[in-house]
C-alpha cells in the first residue's frame, strides 16, 4: 500500500517547486504553504513518530500477542479508508491545480469533494470502532488493542482537525479570496491534509498489515 | 497605557509581589525545618508552613494573571474595562480572603479551622494545594466569576483579537478546572482523580495557554512584529499544548488507581509536553530577531526571553526526566518531584508573571520604561533569582537521587528519616540557594523604589560619547 504514497508526494512536490516561474520563488520559499504549518507538521510527526516507536518497541516484546490480535482487525475497512484518504489527497492536489489556473469555484469544489471523502473516512472508522467495542475490544483488553485504539483514535481526531482546516479553505475559495498568484492558504491546508494521509498510510501498514 | 481603566491592574500586581515575598519567607522556613526539625516548632509546624508556601504561590500567580487580564483585555479590545469598580471590589475581596486564610492557617489548628468553617457540610479541605477552608473556596469562585464577567463584557463591546480570545478562553478554563475542588468523595481513587485535574489541568494545559497569550502580548508590543505572525505561532503552540497536555496529564492516573493502559498513554503523551515549550522558545527568539523597534524596557525583554527557556528547563526537561513510567517507579514523590515543581512553577508561571509586571508597571506608573538604574537592579534580581532557582532544583534533584538509591531501589531499603539524614548536604544546598533567591527577590523589589524614567536623550548622548 505504501507504493502510491511516495510517488504521489513526489509528484506534488515537483509540481509546486518546479513549474515555470515558481522556480525563482522556490529559492526564497522552498516549502509550499505557510512556514508555520511546517513547524506544526514537524511537531505532529514527532508525536506520531514517538507513538510508532513505542508500538514497535512493545511489539518486539509481545510478537505473538500482536500477531494474533492483529488478525482480528477489519482489514477491509482499513483498506477502504486508505483508498478514501488517498483519493481525498488527490482531490486536494486538483484543488491546488485549479486555483493556480485561477478557477476558485473549481478549487472550492475539489476541496468540498475531499471533505466528503474525509467525512466518509470518519463514518467508516466510527462503524469500525462500534464493532470493535461490541466484540469487547477496549483499551484494557490487551497491549495491542491499547495501541490500536489510541493510535487510530488519535489519528481520527487529526482527520477531524484537517477537515476543519479544509472547510475554512473551501469557504474562502468559494468567496474568491484566493487567486492564481495568492493561494498560500490552499497550500497550507493541503500540506496538513497530506500529513494526515501520510500518517494513515504508515498506521495502516504498521497496525493492520505488517506481520 | 491607553485606557484609564487599565489602572486597576496595579493593585493586583503589587499584591501579587507582596504575596510572592511571603511565599519565599515561608519557603525558607520550611527549608530550615528540613535541617532542624524543631525550628519554630511551637509557632509554625512544617505541614502548615509548607501549605502556606504552596497556597501563597497559587494565590500570587492568580493575582498576577488577573492583573494581566485587567491590563491586556481593554488594550486589546480597544475599549475601557466594562467595570473598573467591580475589578477593584474583587481585588479587595480576594486579598482579604487570602490574608484571612493565611492567618487562619497560622493561628488556628487545621482540624479546628475545618470544624468552624463548615467542612462537615461540604468536605473540601485537606488535599494538597486545596487546603483552603470552604468560605475561601467559594470566595475564589466568586472572584473568578466577577473577573470572567468583567473581561467578557469588555470583549463583547470591543475588538476581538486572538490574544484576547485565547486569554479569556483560558481564564474560563481556569475557573472551570477549579470546580472539582468541591468534589471530595470518601473513595480515595475518585478523590485523587478529581484533585489531579485541578492543579495539573492548570499547569499542563490551561495555564500554558495563559502563558502563551501573555508572552504574545508582550512580544507584539515590544518588538513591533505583525500581529498576524504572532497569532499564527500562538495557535500552533496552543494546538500542541492541547494535543500533548490533555492526555499527558494522565501520567499519574495509573498510580491513582486508573486502568493500566494509562502507564503507556500517560508516559507517551507527557513525553511530548516539552514540544510546546520548544515552540515557545523558537517563537520568542524569532520575534526578537525580527523586531522592528528597540524598546527601552530591556528588563521586560529579559524576562520575556528568559521565561520560555526556564519553562522548557523546569517543565520540559525536569518534567520529562520524571514522567516515563520506569522513572516514576523509582523517583516519583521524592525530592526530584520537588525539583521539577520548583523549576517549572518559577520558570513558567512566576517568570511570565514578572515579565508582564515588568512590561506594564512602568506604564501603570506613568512612563514607558524605568530609568537605566532601576532596570539594572531589576535585571540583577533576575539573574540572581534564576541562577538560585537552578541551584535549588539541582540540590533537590540530588536529594531525590539519594532517596531513589537508598530507599526505592536498594535490596535493603533504608527508613525514610535515615535517608533524609543522608541527603542532608543537599538540603543545606537547597537552603543556601534559597537564601540567595531571597536576596535576588530583595534586589528585584528594590528596583521598584528607584524613581525616574528612561531618558532617551541622556542615553543617546552617553552612547555617542563612548
Amino acid at each position: 500500500m505504501a507504493g502510491p504514497g511516495p510517488a504521489h508526494y513526489g509528484h506534488f512536490i515537483m509540481q509546486t517547486a518546479l513549474t515555470d516561474d515558481r522556480l525563482q520563488q522556490s529559492r526564497g520559499q522552498p516549502l509550499p504553504g505557510d512556514f508555520a504549518i511546517w513547524v506544526f507538521i514537524f511537531a505532529e510527526l514527532t508525536v506520531f513518530g514517538v507513538l510508532f516507536v513505542a508500538y514497535a518497541f512493545t511489539r518486539s516484546a509481545h510478537v505473538d500477542l500482536f500477531n494474533a490480535s492483529q488478525l482480528t482487525l477489519n482489514r477491509t475497512y482499513g483498506f477502504a479508508n486508505t483508498l478514501l484518504l488517498l483519493t481525498s489527497s488527490y482531490f486536494v492536489v486538483r484543488a491546488l491545480r485549479a486555483i493556480k489556473a485561477g478557477r476558485h469555484t473549481a478549487c472550492g469544489n475539489w476541496i468540498a469533494g475531499a471533505l466528503g471523502l474525509g467525512a466518509m473516512f470518519l463514518l467508516l472508522k466510527l462503524v469500525e470502532f462500534h464493532q470493535d467495542f461490541a466484540r469487547g475490544i477496549t483499551l484494557s483488553a490487551n497491549l495491542f488493542y491499547m495501541f490500536y485504539l489510541s493510535l487510530t483514535f488519535f489519528h481520527f481526531m487529526h482527520v477531524a482537525m484537517g477537515m476543519v482546516i479544509l472547510a475554512v479553505v473551501a469557504v474562502k475559495a468559494y468567496a474568491g479570496r484566493y487567486t492564481a498568484d495568492n493561494h498560500t492558504g490552499v497550500e497550507t491546508g493541503a500540506s496538513y491534509w497530506h500529513m494526515v494521509d501520510l500518517v494513515w498510510i504508515l498506521l495502516f501498514a504498521l497496525v493492520y498489515v505488517i506481520h | 497605557m491607553k485606557y484609564q481603566s487599565q489602572l486597576v491592574a496595579k493593585p493586583y500586581f503589587i499584591a501579587a509581589l507582596a504575596l510572592f515575598f511571603g511565599q519565599i519567607v515561608f519557603g525558607l522556613v520550611a527549608g530550615m525545618q528540613f535541617l532542624d526539625g524543631t525550628f519554630l516548632f511551637s509557632a509554625a509546624h512544617f505541614n502548615i508552613v509548607r501549605m502556606t508556601h504552596t497556597n501563597l504561590l497559587i494565590v500570587w500567580l492568580l493575582m498576577a494573571f488577573m492583573g494581566a487580564a485587567y491590563y491586556i483585555v481593554p488594550e486589546e479590545a480597544q475599549t475601557e474595562l466594562y467595570s473598573p469598580k467591580l475589578a477593584l471590589i474583587t481585588f479587595w475581596v480576594f486579598l482579604i480572603a487570602a490574608a484571612l486564610t493565611v492567618v487562619g492557617y497560622l493561628l488556628v489548628p487545621y482540624a479546628h479551622l475545618a470544624a468552624i468553617t463548615g467542612n462537615a457540610i461540604v468536605p473540601t479541605m485537606g488535599r494538597g494545594y486545596l487546603e483552603q477552608p470552604l468560605p475561601t473556596k467559594i470566595g475564589i469562585v466568586l472572584v473568578a466569576l466577577s473577573l470572567l464577567f468583567n473581561v467578557t463584557m469588555t470583549l463583547i463591546k470591543g475588538r476581538k483579537t486572538s490574544i484576547n480570545l485565547i486569554l479569556v478562553g483560558a481564564l474560563c478554563g481556569l475557573a472551570l478546572l477549579f470546580l472539582p475542588s468541591f468534589y471530595f468523595p470518601e473513595d480515595t481513587v475518585k478523590a485523587s482523580y478529581s484533585w489531579w485535574w485541578i492543579v495539573h489541568g492548570w499547569v499542563e494545559g490551561d495555564w500554558e495557554l495563559i502563558l502563551g497569550a501573555l508572552l504574545g502580548f508582550i512580544l507584539i508590543k515590544m518588538t513591533g512584529v505583525d500581529r498576524e505572525i504572532v497569532e499564527k505561532w500562538l495557535y500552533i503552540i496552543m494546538a500542541m499544548v492541547l494535543i500533548s497536555g490533555l492526555v499527558g496529564i494522565g501520567h499519574h492516573y495509573y498510580y491513582i488507581g486508573a486502568p493500566a493502559y494509562w502507564i503507556w498513554l500517560g508516559s507517551i503523551f507527557s513525553a511530548m509536553e516539552p514540544i510546546p515549550f520548544i515552540l515557545l522558545i523558537a517563537f520568542a527568539f524569532k520575534m526578537l530577531f525580527q523586531r522592528r523597534r528597540e524598546h527601552p524596557n530591556k528588563a521586560a525583554m529579559l524576562w520575556a526571553m528568559g521565561t520560555p527557556i526556564m519553562a522548557f528547563l523546569g517543565a520540559g526537561v525536569w518534567g520529562f526526566m520524571i514522567t516515563l513510567a520506569p522513572a516514576q517507579y523509582y523517583i516519583h514523590g521524592t525530592n526530584f518531584t520537588a525539583a521539577h515543581g520548583h523549576l517549572a512553577f518559577f520558570g513558567a508561571y512566576a517568570m511570565v508573571s514578572m515579565a508582564i509586571i515588568s512590561y506594564t508597571m512602568p506604564m501603570l506608573r506613568g512612563r514607558e520604561a524605568n530609568s537605566v538604574k532601576a532596570q539594572h537592579w531589576e535585571m540583577t534580581g533576575f539573574w540572581i533569582m534564576v541562577l538560585s532557582m537552578i541551584g535549588i532544583a539541582l540540590a533537590l534533584t540530588g536529594a531525590g537521587i539519594v532517596t531513589a538509591f537508598l530507599q526505592r531501589s536498594g535490596a535493603d531499603p533504608m527508613g525514610f528519616m535515615q535517608v533524609q539524614d543522608r541527603a542532608r548536604v543537599f538540603f543545606w544546598g537547597r537552603e543556601i540557594a534559597g537564601a540567595s533567591f531571597f536576596t535576588g527577590l530583595l534586589v528585584y523589589l528594590r528596583s521598584f523604589f528607584i524613581k525616574g524614567e528612561y531618558q532617551y536623550t541622556g542615553e543617546v548622548k552617553r552612547a555617542l560619547a563612548t
